[in-house]
């Protein structure tokens, strides 16, 4: 049975290699930063149930760990490695390829889009082919294999050579690739020290409260700039409904708790699209683009953010009050 | 009320703010809000540890990698660009808005993973993207490239982010849901969902007019161009 715990020993596989890699290059804390967290990723499945089995030593090594990376990132420079083929021989082989480029490519969508769609019914022996939990995720790991092994076939290039092209991707990414992890951490912190509740007791005390209207616009900016600072909705949401939105919108001025509820998420979402907080969609696809303005990408959406949340505010202030 | 805590949020803006590497930044914050919110320094490690692991799916893009690599290698990029020079009819705004559909369309049916930054965005669309410019502007510098990508990225964001919460089974919605009934409302997932369907279609039309509208900025460049040669 596929679970996403293979894809994630195959990731660990894959910074160990990195690590491996740039430790006989003599490229020191490239290859610590990659070694502690393949280490991290190779662990985390037996960290996990230790906790669960109410063991906290190593949770806490692995808390450890992550503050090692947070000092080795620093030492690591973010060096352009040479491209290991010239731009001529890509012309050629592009040529001599012509469209079979495009299959390994486009298997990685489609062997997700199979599995997420399919998986379920995939049964051998009985026994279910695929875990339920994460199963697109489960998907796009094996599709990832397949598409590796399908480029090596119609490049005729043997698979290391693929992982050792993807060592150099990654190695350009660098220390970006860590941030989603690290602020989807600062996440957990943050709710469990208080700091969603004290941002929602002074948005309280601040805010006006006769006036449906203003008291809407405060719900709506109060979820973008919530947002901005936990970089995720989700976080959001339920401080600002606890707040503004179930006591004086609905239980006050009657508004509408499904517009309230879907639009006022709307509007968090707009706040995911200009803030750094929000790595993964932001900050990692700008690495990855290989962009010299790490914020990009964030200034390229933010003036469709900014009409979207205009849009929202208004519709909302249209519908909900009916 | 302990305030306290906020300054974490103050060590995230400023870090952020100063340029500092991120890393750092964000582990010193985590650290300054655990501690001063009162977590205990072994209960706030074991936090910090477990919640990291917790997130590892946000890695999984880096399994792309290899597949990536070897076929960028052997020419995806060029094929792609040459392919996307040879066909006349699909222009820059033709090409992003068809994906912003397509990409929209699958996160409205929950399939979010099937598409992204590193999935296509990378091997496919942004070297399309370029191609189509060139088509256009032959003369694109390097900051034009790097716009052109980022454009791609964010219309891969535009995308997922306001198809997703139209379907049913997904985070935002149940959220909502499960809000409302810990305080006594109760409402239909559908109820909830078909109220994020404006907003999905209005980030439709401003994504493409934005899209449209850099493609006719590089087209009025472009004109500019051939009068000063003309001239």
């Amino acid at each position: 049975m596929l679970r996403i715990e293979y894809a994630y020993w195959l990731i660990a596989a894959f910074l160990l290699y990195t690590g491996g890699r740039n430790l006989r290059e003599g490229h020191l804390w490239h290859a610590a930063f990659w070694l502690v967290l393949g280490l991290l990723f190779g662990a985390g499945d037996y960290i996990l149930k230790q906790s669960a089995a109410g063991h906290a030593l190593p949770s806490q090594l692995a808390g450890g760990g992550v503050i090692v990376l947070a000092l080795l990132a620093p030492r690591l420079r973010r060096k352009p490695h040479p491209e290991s083929s010239s731009a001529d021989e890509r012309l050629q082989s592009a040529i001599r390829l012509g469209h079979m480029l495009f299959v390994p490519a486009l298997l990685i969508p489609l062997v997700t889009l199979l599995v997420a769609l399919f998986g379920a019914w995939l049964v051998i022996d009985g026994h279910a082919l695929f875990a339920a939990p994460q199963m697109t995720l489960t998907g796009l790991g094996l599709a990832c294999v397949v598409a590796l092994f399908a480029a090596s076939r119609v490049a005729r290039t043997p698979m290391h050579e693929g992982v050792a092209e993807g060592r150099r991707l990654l190695d350009a990414i660098g220390w970006t690739a860590l941030l989603p992890l690290l602020l989807a951490a600062l996440g957990q912190v943050f709710t469990q020290s208080g700091v969603g509740t004290a941002i929602a007791a002074i948005a309280t005390a601040l805010l006006p409260t006769g006036n449906a209207t203003a008291a809407l616009l405060a719900f709506a900016l109060g979820m973008v700039l919530f947002t901005v600072i936990m970089g995720n909705a989700f976080a959001a949401f339920p401080v600002m409904m606890a707040g503004i939105g179930l006591p004086l919108l609905i239980r006050q001025h009657g508004a509408d708790p499904a517009i309230l509820g879907s639009m006022g998420m709307l509007c968090g979402y707009c706040g995911t699209l200009v803030t750094p907080m929000a790595a993964d969609f932001n900050l990692v696809p700008a690495a990855l683009l290989e962009l010299r303005n790490p914020y990009g990408v964030i200034r390229a959406q933010a003036w469709s953010a900014l009409w979207i949340f205009a849009s929202t505010v208004l519709l909302m202030w249209l519908l909900v009050f009916r | 009320m302990n305030y306290w805590p906020l300054l974490g949020v103050a060590v995230i803006v400023i870090g952020f703010a100063l340029r500092f590497n991120a890393v750092p930044v964000v582990v010193t914050a985590a650290l300054v809000s655990g501690l001063l919110g009162g977590l205990s320094p072994p209960a706030l490690l074991a936090l910090l540890g477990k919640s990291f692991v917790s997130a590892r799916m946000l890695l999984l893009f880096v399994l792309t990698l290899p597949a990536i690599g070897l076929l960028e290698r052997a020419g995806l990029r060029e094929h792609a660009q040459r392919w996307m020079a040879r066909m006349q009819n699909l222009t820059l705004a033709r090409l992003l808005i068809g994906y912003l559909l397509l990409r929209q369309l699958l996160a409205t049916v929950g399939l979010t993973g099937v598409a992204g930054p590193a999935q296509t965005v990378r091997p496919l669309l942004a070297p399309m993207g370029e191609a189509a410019a060139e088509k256009i502007l032959p003369s694109l510098d390097q900051a034009d490239r790097e716009e052109l990508r980022a454009i791609a990225a964010a219309t891969d964001n535009v995308g997922r982010f306001f198809g997703e919460d139209v379907f049913i089974a997904l985070g935002a919605v149940l959220l909502i849901q499960g809000f409302y009934s810990q305080h006594g409302i109760e409402l239909s997932p559908l109820a909830i969902a078909l109220w994020a369907a404006p907003t999905a279609i209005a980030a439709f039309v401003i994504q493409s007019v934005r899209v449209w509208l850099y493609q006719r900025r590089l087209q009025r460049r472009a004109a500019a161009l051939r009068t000063d040669e003309a001239g």
